[in-house]
Formats: structure tokens, sequence, C-alpha cells
């Protein structure tokens, strides 16, 4: 099997429109969270949420700098924000330029969990106000999933696979695991895989708030509701934005002389069989993701340095994710670093396996891992476990693991080692 | 310029994200403007609204160019 590395970076997330401005954010402990902006929440039960926030923000995001202002108009903005993390993802690889060759050879793998929600509600209302005559001909282009490596596929000339995940929370780490196969077996030697999302709508924030699956109680306070890990958690904080990386076979990379940030060794998949929202009771799946992953990547257990966890900080999720962790890593589970970046920007939903993943990777890089935020009584079970409490820690990152948990009981985890 | 053509030429503009110089009358919706057939379905729905006139699939296929448009919209606006 061939070797796969990450070579590129792009990420729009809630505390900033590119991957440094995020990443300090981050490191600094901010968050992401406040009042619903995009639409009138007063009459929902959930009025908070991390959204990404407008061009003249300090940490905004300007999506006129690569996507098209007639393309902005015609689709939803997880579309937006996914093309822009592969154009960042790609001008950071130095992949702009590829011969037709190479191009036949590159693909994409951006997925989403939801795709264009606002849009199927807003055009729904058209179609029964206004009748099916004045439905916009770019309405189900610009709403599908599949549709962020469609564009960027064109914008970018890249006729490798073209490939979209869709397994809800788990999509980005699916994205990327997914796509790292196909360089390995010489499907693509070039993928640019990851997630996106934007839900952010009176329909998105209903549902899930239906559903039970938001925090409801910190409508007053919305930087301390995403709070995984402890006591007081009550349901995870609604995100949106992207995160893409460039994958890119081993030996093309350092022929090139490519920066290579990491390289991609383990990838595991399970399903719970259980329950549609409910994880499994014994953390079942997430136990068996995490164990394959490892067991592809060929490390021993005690050189897994930091855990991004899935940790979107509701009651259930949480302690079981920890549990299964605990019963995998047994005593090598005091060594290690284990943080929700959650607790920052939110629940990226199909964007957060590969953003935090990106996490995974900038932690390698700069030798410090992101704190848990909010992290002020964790919860019974949580003792022995460094979850890095409110500030980033400084420490040795070599290697890494990277949990998404998804609705329909999907699993995925990610195993990446510096290089 | 007639008060129709600045309305066209402003939809025109805002549509498909092009520089209001190069809308001129005779500009060609996809050979000069960059738009495809959906885009071009897309505008004709905004002139629909815009001014409050049908145009049928039919005369929509005719519509090329800005004047076109315009002289549609002009003839059969009430």
């Amino acid at each position: 099997m061939r070797r796969v590395v990450v070579t590129g970076l792009g990420l729009v997330t809630p505390l900033g429109g590119d991957v440094e401005t995020t990443w300090a954010n981050i490191i600094a402990g901010k968050s992401g969270a406040g009042p619903i902006t995009i639409f009138d929440a007063s009459n929902q039960k959930c009025r908070i949420a991390c959204e990404v926030k407008p061009a003249d923000h300090p940490y905004g995001f300007d999506p006129n700098k690569r996507v098209d202002h007639k393309v902005q108009r015609q689709v939803d903005p997880f579309i937006v924000y996914g093309i822009d993390a592969a154009g960042q993802a790609l001008e950071d690889a130095g992949l702009l330029e590829m011969t037709e060759a190479e191009r036949f050879r590159a693909g994409c793998s951006i997925g989403s969990g939801i795709g264009g929600l606002p849009g199927i509600a807003s055009e729904s209302l058209v179609c029964e106000n206004k009748g099916p005559s004045r439905v916009s001909p770019h309405f189900v282009h610009g709403r599908l999933i599949n549709l962020i490596s469609g564009q960027v596929s064109i914008k970018y000339g890249l006729m490798g696979p073209n490939h979209a995940v869709v397994t809800a929370c788990s999509t980005g780490a699916h994205s990327i695991g997914d796509a790292a196969r196909m360089i390995a077996m010489d499907d693509a030697d070039v993928m640019l895989a990851g997630g996106a999302e934007s839900a952010i709508c009176p329909l998105g924030i209903a549902g899930f708030a239906q559903a039970r699956a938001l925090s409801m109680g910190f409508n007053d306070t919305p930087e301390k509701a995403s709070r995984p890990y402890d006591v007081d958690r009550d349901g995870f904080v609604m995100g949106e934005g992207a995160g893409v990386v460039v994958l890119e076979e081993y030996e093309r990379a350092k022929a090139r002389g490519a920066k290579i940030y990491a390289e991609v060794i383990g990838y595991g998949l399970s399903g719970d069989a259980y329950h549609v929202t409910a994880p499994h009771p014994e953390g079942s799946g997430a136990f068996r993701s995490m164990e394959m992953a490892m067991r592809k990547s060929g490390l021993a257990l005690s050189d897994i340095d930091y855990i991004n966890a899935h940790g979107t900080s509701t009651p259930l999720g949480d302690e079981l994710e920890l549990g299964a962790v605990r019963r995998l890593f047994g005593d090598a589970i005091g060594d290690l670093s284990m943080s929700s970046t959650k607790s920052a920007i939110g629940h990226l939903l199909g964007g957060a396996g590969a953003v935090e993943s990106i996490f995974c990777i900038l932690a390698m890089r700069d030798q410090i891992v992101p704190p848990t935020l909010n992290l002020d009584n964790p919860s019974a079970g949580c003792e022995g476990v460094d979850l890095v409490p409110h500030v980033a820690k400084k420490r040795p990152v070599k290697a890494v693991l990277n949990n998404s948990f998804g609705f329909g009981g999907t699993n995925a985890s990610l195993v990446m080692r510096a290089l | 310029m007639s008060e129709t053509a600045d309305r066209v030429k402003k939809i025109v503009v805002e549509h498909l994200g092009v520089e209001a110089d190069k809308v001129t009358e005779q500009a060609s919706f996809i050979d000069d403007l960059g738009a495809d057939s959906l885009d071009i379905v897309e505008l004709v729905m905004a002139f629909e609204e815009e001014f409050g006139v049908e145009i049928p699939d039919d005369a929509a296929e005719k519509i090329t160019t800005v004047q076109d448009a315009i002289t549609y919209i002009d003839e059969h606006k009430s």
C-alpha cells in the first residue's frame, strides 16, 4: 500500500476565515459562540450558535476571496465554505499549477452531513407560496452535498475521483479516511478531502432541538454552553464552516519538496447497530472504530500523545466516548492529553471531523494541545485523564487520534503522526 | 437610455456578477457575459418578477442579448 501524507490545510470556522487565525484563537481559548444572528431565533428553544463571522469581523470570513459572485448567489453557504477551504488547502500545498496529467490523478472527497438545508427550507416556501415556476433553476445543484466536490473540481480542473461522504457528524473523518485509501490503492495521487456544514437556520435549529441534542440552558451565556465533560453540560452548540486537507502520495510529495504536515497511518470505521441518535451504552462502536484505526497504524497505544475527542457536550455521549478510550488505552491513558475543541467552535456536524483533524495536525506542528473550554467540574468518570481544561498545554505531540461519531450509529477514527 | 434598459442591466449585473460597463445592449448573455442556459432561465424569471410580465419558454429561448430582453419587455409590459 502506498503511503499518504497531508501537504495542505484549509479552514473556515467560527473563529477564523483561515487556518492560522482559527488556530491562534483556539490556542488562546476563545469561543466562537454567540446569539444567533443569521435569523430571528426568538421563538426557538435554542437561540445560540457558533456562526462564521462576516468579513469585517476581526476573525471573519470573506467569501469574495475565492468564490465567484455568481456561484455565491446560486449555492448554499456550506458549498461556499467548502470551496474556500479547498482553495486554501491547494494554495498551502503549492498545487494550484498542475499539469493535465497530474490533474487526471487529483480528485475531491468533500462531504457534508446535511447539505443545503437553509436553501431547501426557503425554496420550499417559494414553491408553496409563489408556485413551481418561481423555483430557482439553480435550486437542486446549489443544495446537493456532492456539489462542493463538483464545484471544486470545476474551479481547479481536478479530474480524478469525485466523491462525497454523507455520514452525519462522522462525514469529515470518513472523507479523509476514504480519500487516503483512494491514494493508497492507487486510484489517485492527490485528493482534496474534508467536510463542510451550514445548517444554522430555523428548521435546522428546531430539528436538532426537538431531537434533544442542542444545549438549551445557556441562551443568555452562549460562550458557556459548549462544555464537554463538565457536569452541567446539556447538549451541543451548532457550529458551521469547513475543513479541507490536501492528501498526497508520500513519494510524490517528497519528490517535489512539499511541506509535509503529517502522515495518515490509521483509519477505523464501525457501526453501533443500536439507535438512531443515542450512542451505544457501552461505547462499543466507538471502541471498535478506535481499535481498528490503532491496529492499522501499527503504533503502540502509548505512542498516542493527543486525542481530539468527538466530545460534543451532550450528557450521554461524552462519558461513553471517554469510557471507550479508557478501555482501549488502559494504563496508557495517563500519558496522553484529550480535549474537545467543540467547546470553542461548537459542533460543525459534517465539517467537524475534518476541522478537528487539522487541529490535530497543528498540535503536532506546534507541540501544543488545544483546551477544553468551560470544563469547570468534570463529570464522574473523568478522573486520571488530562482533558486540558480551560488553557492550551505545551507538550510533545508526535502522534494523534481523532474521533467522530454520527447519528445512525456511524463511527470513524483517524490516526496520524508527524514525520 | 430607457428606464427598462436601466432596470434590465441592473438585474444582469446582479445575477451574473459582471461589470456594469460590459452590459451593453448588444451584449450576448452567453458569448459576452459568461452565462449558461440555467443562468438565462434565472434571468428571465427575474425579468418576469421585476416587470410583471410573463415570458413563455418559446419566447425566452429567443432572448439571447440584453437588447432582446429590453425589446420583449417594452412590447409586453402592461
